[in-house]
């Protein structure tokens, strides 16, 4: 049992994938924002670092709300 | 049904569109779900906050005004004269401020079955619980001719821990560096391992050995098992999740901390935030007050930002803010002063705070629009 597994499992932690490139950039030109605007997550994250993700990867999380039933937000991968 | 939905899907927030299925139930007909649907895509996009909307204020006021009528008292548990917890208005400065130290730190272990039936529930309170050498020692006495310390073990307590003067030897021979032991017919016999024998020496020895911790998870120092709901729950004082979690009879994807750096530590910056939404709704549920969950989120989410949980003070998301005026208005006015001028920053006023400050239109609502107007020069 590692640790990153447990911390997948947990009913506190949504949802983490990685977005690609493509799916990146999109994101970016709907919002017309510069990565470095969206909200960040630590590259060691425990939720994170199975992912293998790089810097200035954009995580997609999918959260659970109780207001909107399923709610989408994404952080970027920073490390300070 | 399914295809007349199907534009609407992607308007609508899930939650949203279950609910109003449900609503609807299976026989309603296509034209029908339509209609239904561009309703209440336009009542959506209605009740929307508009662009321009202070949220930030409105949601400190929302959560601010509550708070005055909140208690000033943490709630005793009955029966346990130790374990309290903090409650009330002091919880919710504890999480905002985004505290490292915690007035009442503590745990809510789940229990995989058939713990969770209650089965050993005693025992496996007991085991989590911390222990340390003096809670099983009857008497710890010096033998002071041999430099030796000698300890007699309470048998009911060691019994009672599911423990054997055999497995505290070997517990003991870990975790005492430093330190031979020795079972010499009922008393366990510590002796240095480098021959420092004056009396000093030893005697700081002795109670550096009571501290040893014999069984159980560091930091957990109370126990308390309770019924919730139809399932056994272990509340503790002290927090280790990450050690907790690892155990193999606790349920490791319900067990929670009320310590938001922990979470954070051990669970990553999504459930740190969700746990900051949690632990001050808990609070004001418990006062029986009202306050709309999505303020709770909006100040969650600030704190999260910036991949570690930061408070609501001048050392947290205050530092995040761009403008020198913003910042000097909150807290400690000179410090600010002084590093921008070090640093030669620049405040190019595009927040509130230094508009206000400055006698200009903020940027807020109305406000955030500028005219521009084109010349058309030829004509």
């Amino acid at each position: 049992m590692s640790k990153a597994a447990d911390s997948v499992r947990h009913v506190l932690v949504p949802k983490h994938v990685k977005l690609s490139d493509s799916e990146k950039e999109a994101l970016l030109k709907r919002y017309s924002i510069a990565v470095e605007a969206l909200p960040k997550i630590m590259k060691d994250d425990a939720a994170v670092v199975d992912l293998s993700a790089k810097l200035g990867d954009v995580i997609k999380i999918v959260r659970h709300s109780p207001t909107a039933g399923e709610a989408v937000f994404y952080r970027v991968v920073s490390n300070a | 049904m399914a295809d007349a939905l199907k534009e609407y899907e992607a308007l609508l927030p899930s939650g949203l569109v279950s609910r109003m299925v449900e609503e609807l139930g299976d026989k309603a007909s296509d034209s029908k779900v339509k209609s239904v649907f561009k309703r209440l895509v336009d009542e959506y996009e209605r009740m929307k906050v508009h662009a321009g909307e202070s949220v930030g204020i409105v949601a400190a006021e929302s959560i601010g005004e509550p708070g005055t009528q909140m208690t000033l008292n943490t709630f005793h548990f009955a029966g346990v004269a130790e374990m309290n917890i903090t409650m009330g208005l002091p919880r919710i400065i504890e999480v905002l401020d985004g505290r490292k130290t915690l007035a009442t730190p503590m745990m809510d272990i789940y229990l995989k079955r058939p713990y969770s039936q209650g089965q050993d529930i005693k025992k496996i309170a007991l085991s989590v619980k911390e222990t340390r050498l003096k809670d099983v020692a009857a008497e710890i006495s010096l033998n002071l001719a041999d430099a030796r310390i000698d300890v007699a073990v309470d048998d009911a307590r060691l019994s009672e821990l599911g423990m054997t003067k055999q497995g505290l030897v070997s517990v003991l021979k870990k975790e005492a560096k430093g330190l031979s032991v020795e079972l010499r017919k009922e008393l366990l016999c510590f002796k240095a391992k480098n021959k420092e024998e004056n009396v000093n020496e030893v005697f700081k020895l002795k109670e550096k050995l009571k501290e040893v911790v014999i069984k159980g998870i560091k930091g957990v120092y109370q126990v308390l098992p309770v019924k919730r709901g139809s399932e056994f729950v272990i509340i503790t004082a002290g927090t280790n999740l990450k050690k907790v979690l690892s155990l193999p009879f606790v349920d490791d994807t319900r067990t929670v901390s009320n310590d938001i750096f922990e979470i954070e530590a051990v669970l990553g910056i999504e459930a740190a935030r969700q746990a900051v939404i949690n632990e001050v709704f808990k609070v004001i549920e418990n006062q029986g007050l009202n306050v709309d969950i999505r303020h709770l989120m909006l100040v969650a989410d600030t704190m999260s930002a910036a991949g570690r949980i930061q408070g609501i003070t001048r050392y947290g998301v205050v530092k995040n803010k761009a403008s020198v005026l913003a910042k000097a208005s909150f807290e400690t006015p000179i410090k600010y002063f002084i590093e921008a001028s070090l640093y030669g920053e620049v405040d190019k006023l595009t927040s509130v705070v230094e508009n206000v400050m400055l006698n200009q239109p903020v940027p807020v609502g109305t406000g955030m629009l500028k005219l521009v107007a084109k010349h058309d020069e030829g004509k």
